[in-house]
């Protein structure tokens, strides 16, 4: 393979993983509060349908990507009232949510489906897109790319060094003694449950608006991209570069499998098109043993200097949940 | 700042946890509260510190009437407290925990709240670092992480709930310094504790809950024994003492160690015979409850041995335990021991084991009728468990043991119920003690433990006293070991 | 229990109107005539006697799954992996009616007993797959909803593998699956040409009733229900927990299996890419509407089942996708559960607090 080709191939590992880049910071967001957006499949095939239903209604590329986050943010509004307010299952609302979305993506995405529609295109940037080797790889992508690179530095930037970004952690944490400082943990809750579905309703038209452009039913290439961002959210520990790596990893391994499939005839192709998955379930089994209840009791009867040394290791390698994920808040 | 709290009602339900308390507290100096569990202390904290609002009553600080309607407005008035289990966030770090939910720019500025930090901290010989996380320190160290906390927010008055639980004697008394030092620096200190010493040493003045009044107050010097008459109440005559003659060994614990994340309890021995009723005395939280869940092996040890009936139990699961006779009843009837959205008959079923594949109905409802009315539950075979009160679930979960046990091992048997459940309960595990079944229990309430025990073993802080008979032990003396004192007795006679 | 009997009905009552306001809204966002489009969906369904059969050919594996879906919830778990327990039956139930081709038309093996044979496979396969989610929980620590995830992907995966080589049709491979089978071994049905077999009807049916007593009747089906209920409880009742989980996803795999069989030896007669159709999230669906008690989950699968046949005529008559279906289906589980909702929070503000 040429250089050339290899940084193109690079280069579009990069762009298709914007979408799960959205996805997952989004999820992350939202768990971080502590609750479980489980629609995410059916909701970005709704924002991508629905976002290209915009676009092509106003011609403006814009306002398609705005109509992709409303939709998100519509749906995870849904989410929000029947776990914060209702009290309901995060579970079964979200699954519920994931089919009637794609259900209702197919049926109102039908009188559109196949129909050409605006895209957006590449924007290089003028000078940085010259640089050797970083040029072609992260500066000739397209607007919503940048954007996605952008959504990692912001997303970290709020939850790490912001004021109320730390009482989104607190609030997904411990949230009584969140609100014991005075956090209206459930108005904070909707906030970033729907903000985390606005920005994972971007993502869908990322795949109808750019790369796989028009409504074709389905987001060709991999079916459960939702399930994957949920997946690689817990992966990253739920911390935005952690889960952009993730998400890089996961597309750069998509790519290869399409190269290696060309080069390695023997090995049937569904194998490496559904390697995400077994890949995601032993992700899950690592994360889950370090996270087992007796590593905690161990560590807190050590003296103090070995207790130091392994909470940073562990911290490390940490991927724990929000304590509080996915449990209703009750203030008394 | 000086803090009334004026005739403070607080009902939950049936219970009156504050029934019309009034209290004044100086500033610059340290109240003790002394109560045993359930006195009302922690409802009264929980009112003063925004947690709860009273049912009626006034809260006063500095003359003027105040509304404290939740935690953070406590603490806009200055009232800050620390919380036996303190209200921190495991993965932040120690700077972030400071920041969190304090007012200012969107983006704090983390150094000079880190400088701020190390500056109190110095000033306390607090020995914290601002970047270090808080899920890599002790207890004791996350208590001065949320004092920095609330004297950096500006608390005038700080409420310090048992805060000596679970932490090292050096960090005691840097806490007890720190304490001193701050009241001398013009803090009102309330000070909660069950601790007779901790409070005798370190307050200016202390005052005594009992059921929700104040029983009384005293001033230093303190005089114990009128302190544990006004907390647990005057002795009673007691009844003669029924002593079963003993059988063979039931239960038998040899050098014991546990661990939880509190407490360790090292090198227990006990041994219970058949027919045997042994009382575990001490606040919550000392170490009764994992001992007793490591006889039914609910607990795993981390050294010595368990046997049941000359048998070695020590590593076996809480099922094996079963098989031997052993029965566990938790104190959380609802959350534990029985299942909210099955009947009665339907527990009565599960209990039984199977028989055969199908559930015979008539003859379930039958026997459900005949153990309803065995232990005069007041419930129908198709009554929901979660609809029974507290007393006639208590006497489901004991309908629901089997006849021939061996041993009984229950958390708080009569936690709530009024008089006649407790009589009623205690005369059935009685009626089992004749025919040879040992009985370990739980209580907080010290009369229940000195009328039904034959033996007594004191908890306090994980120290384990050697057993005590019952008849030879007073409400006062069981009063003063369970508030840490007279425990010297034990380590200088040789063990029992 | 100190609830007003009448109020729950009236909360479902108005879930479901709801609901189809809900869906008659969407029909006119696409400027389709609501009314329209579901008099079709019921003609679709019962308008003939060839589509009425259809919708019991397509209520058999869904109720088959339900009755399995309803083991798992009782003991409070998501068997997500409902959709590739479903394939790995059909898989085995293939992989032993190939097996068996030859000796059936060679005379050695009667044919109903190779079916019947294949059928368990069918069953063992479902079993095993719905035992491995169970493994990776109970051992792994994994959350059922992801294992059971990945493993219907895999299980994809795996089918189209087959059909797409080891199983591939002679020449070339193609999307509508494996060789069909001959048809000595191909379940018996009412007409040469229908696929209403009513073998598999009786199979559906006794399943839901054997799940039923299962769960009302037997002691292992009121464990069942305290494991799910208060799992810390049951524990010291003396219920070995975890393997109350590990048999619980045995039986639906059980359950999964046989559907997976059905559709192989009953309808398609032979492996194609989408044999598990969807009936698993369906049954899921079904479940959850039900609110997880067998006694009305026959009516209401069957319902369900209407709901889809009757929709495959849309794209015909009105040019509407017949994802309509579906539409319907998730508006009334997610009204139903916001309902169910909405009715408690209503009941905890009247009555006493501690």
């Amino acid at each position: 393979m040429s250089y050339d080709v290899l940084l193109l191939g690079l280069a579009g590992v990069l762009a298709s993983a914007g979408p799960v880049v959205f996805a997952s910071i989004g999820e992350a967001i939202s768990e971080r509060a502590g609750v479980i957006n489980l629609s995410m499949n059916g909701l970005i095939l709704l924002s991508a349908m629905g976002g290209f239903a915009a676009a092509l209604a106003t011609g403006s590329v814009v306002l398609g990507f705005l109509g992709g986050a409303a939709i998100g943010g519509a749906v995870a509004a849904i989410v929000a009232f029947s776990s914060i307010t209702l009290k309901q299952s995060q579970v079964a609302v979200g699954f519920v949510l994931t089919l009637l979305c794609r259900d209702l993506s197919y049926f109102l995405g039908n009188p559109i489906m196949g129909l050409p529609g605006p895209r957006i295109s590449l924007a290089p940037l003028p000078f940085l897109g010259g640089i050797p080797l970083l040029g072609p790889l992260f500066f000739r992508q397209d607007v919503m790319t940048y954007l996605s690179f952008a959504l990692i530095a912001v997303a970290w930037l709020f939850i790490y060094r912001t004021r109320p970004g730390l009482v989104l952690r607190g609030i997904g944490e411990k949230p009584a003694a969140a609100y014991a400082r005075g956090a209206n943990v459930g108005g904070l809750r909707y906030l970033y449950t729907i903000l985390g579905g606005a920005i994972a309703g971007l993502a869908g038209p990322m795949y109808s608006l750019s790369i796989k452009a028009g409504w074709k039913g389905t987001i060709s290439g991999l079916d459960g991209i939702g399930w994957i961002a949920l997946a690689i959210t817990i992966f990253g520990g739920w911390s935005p570069f952690k889960v952009a790596l993730g998400a890089y990893l996961f597309a750069f391994l998509q790519w290869l499998g399409l190269v290696l499939q060309a080069a390695l005839p023997g090995v049937p192709s569904q194998v490496l098109q559904v390697a995400p998955f077994p890949l995601m379930i032993l992700t899950l089994l690592f994360v889950n043993l370090g996270n087992a209840e007796w590593v905690a009791t161990a560590l807190a009867r050590l003296p103090e200097r070995p207790r130091r040394a392994l909470a940073k290791l562990l911290r490390a390698v940490n991927a724990k949940p929000p304590a509080a994920l996915g449990a209703p808040f009750e203030k008394d | 700042m000086l803090i009334e709290l004026r005739d403070i009602c607080k009902t939950f339900g049936p219970v009156r946890a504050n029934a019309g308390i009034s209290i004044e507290v100086a500033p610059a100096s340290i109240l003790g509260i002394l109560g045993e569990n359930g006195a009302g202390k922690s409802t009264l904290m929980k009112i003063l510190s925004g947690f709860q609002e009273p049912d009626s009553g006034s809260i006063v600080l500095d003359g003027e009437a105040a509304t404290i309607r939740s935690p953070a407005d406590a603490l806009a008035r200055g009232i800050g407290m620390l919380h036996q289990d303190p209200l921190d966030f495991p993965p932040l770090k120690l700077v972030d925990d400071l920041i969190l939910g304090s007012r200012g720019r969107l983006r704090p500025d983390r150094r000079r709240t880190a400088r701020e930090f190390r500056e109190l901290a110095a000033r306390f010989d607090f020995d914290l670092d601002p970047e270090a996380y808080v899920d890599a320190l002790t207890v004791g160290e996350r208590q001065q992480l949320e004092i920095l906390r609330l004297l950096w927010l500006g608390a005038r008055a700080l409420i310090l709930d048992e805060p000596t639980t679970g932490i090292s004697l050096p960090q005691k008394e840097k806490l007890f310094a720190t304490i001193r030092r701050l009241a001398s620096e013009g803090m009102t200190v309330l000070f909660v504790s069950h601790k007779l010493e901790d409070v005798e040493s370190l307050c200016d003045r202390a005052v005594v809950l009992r059921q929700g009044l104040l029983a009384g107050s005293a001033d230093p010097p303190f005089d114990t024994k009128r302190l544990v008459e006004m907390m647990f109440g005057k002795e009673v005559p007691q009844a003669p003492h029924l002593r079963i003659p003993g059988g063979g060994e039931v239960l038998s614990a040899r050098g014991l160690c546990l661990d939880s994340l509190r407490l360790q309890i090292k090198g227990l021995d006990l041994s219970v015979k058949a027919g045997e009723v042994v009382g575990l005395a001490g606040m919550e939280g000392s170490g009764q409850a994992i001992f007793l869940a490591s006889c039914a092996g609910l607990e795993r040890a981390v050294a010595g041995s368990v046997r049941i009936e000359e048998r070695e139990m020590t590593s076996r699961s809480h099922h094996d335990y079963k098989r031997e006779g052993v029965a566990y009843l938790p104190a959380a009837r609802l959350e534990e021991g029985l299942v909210p959205g099955l009947s009665l008959e339907e527990h009565f079923i599960l209990a039984q084991g199977t028989r055969g594949l199908f559930i015979d109905r008539k003859a379930a409802e039958i026997e459900a009728e005949s153990r309803i009315a065995a232990y005069n539950i007041k419930g129908r075979p198709d009554s929901m468990v979660e609809s029974l009160s507290g007393g006639n679930q208590q006497r489901a979960l004991l309908a629901l043991l089997r006849d021939d046990l061996s041993l009984i091992l229950v958390e708080h048997p009569t936690r709530g119920l009024d008089i006649e459940s407790t009589i009623y309960i205690w005369s059935k595990l009685k009626e089992r003690c004749a025919k040879g079944t040992a009985i370990v229990f739980i209580s907080s309430d010290l009369d229940e433990i000195l009328q039904y025990s034959d033996r007594v073993l004191v908890f306090f802080a994980g120290k384990v006293s050697p057993p005590i008979g019952a008849e030879s032990l007073g409400v006062e003396e069981l009063g003063r070991l369970i508030g840490g004192k007279g425990w010297e007795s034990f380590e200088e006679a040789p063990r029992a | 229990m100190r609830e007003s009997p009448g109020l729950k009905p009236l909360f479902r009552a108005a879930a479901v109107i709801l609901a189809l306001v809900l869906t008659t809204l969407v029909l006119l966002a696409t400027k389709s005539p609501p009314l329209a489009a579901y008099a079709s969906i019921v003609r679709g369904a019962v308008g003939t006697w060839s589509v009425a059969s259809d919708v019991v050919v397509a209520w058999v594996p869904l109720l088959l799954v339900t009755s399995g879906l309803l083991v798992t919830f009782t003991v409070g778990l998501w068997n997500i992996g409902i959709e590739g327990q479903i394939t790995f039956g059909a898989v085995f139930a293939t992989w032993a009616l190939r097996s068996f081709q030859a000796p059936v038309l060679g005379g050695s093996l009667d044919p109903g007993l190779a079916i019947a044979l294949a059928v368990l496979a069918g069953m063992a396969g479902g079993m095993l797959w719905a035992m491995l989610v169970g493994a990776l929980k109970t051992f792994g620590g994994v959350n059922e909803i992801f294992g059971g995830l990945g493993l219907n992907y895999v299980a994809t995966a795996v089918n189209l593998w087959l059909i797409f080589g080891p199983w591939k049709r002679p020449g070339v491979a193609s999307m509508s699956g494996t060789v069909p089978f001959d048809r000595s071994l191909w379940l018996p049905t009412v007409t040469e040409r229908s696929r209403f077999a009513p073998i598999a009807v009786a199979l559906a049916v006794v399943g839901i009733a054997v799940v039923f007593v299962l769960i009302q009747g037997t002691y292992f089906g009121l464990r069942l229900k305290a494991v799910g209920k208060n799992p810390r409880a049951a524990y010291l009742l003396g219920i070995p927990t975890w393997q109350y989980t590990m048999v619980s996803f045995a039986l639906c795999g059980l359950f999964a299996g046989l559907a997976g069989a059905v559709q192989v030896t009953a309808v398609y007669h032979r492996l194609i890419p989408s044999i598990s159709s969807g009936y698993g999230y369906m049954g899921l669906m079904v479940s959850m509407l039900v609110n997880y008690s067998a006694a009305i989950a026959a009516p209401v699968a069957l319902f369900f089942a209407a709901l889809n046949v009757g929709s495959i005529q849309l794209p015909i008559t009105l040019k509407l996708d017949s994802s309509l279906a579906g539409v319907l289906q998730g508006t009334l589980v997610l009204f139903v559960l916001l309902a169910e909702g909405a009715r408690a929070r209503l009941m905890k503000k009247g009555g006493s607090r501690p």
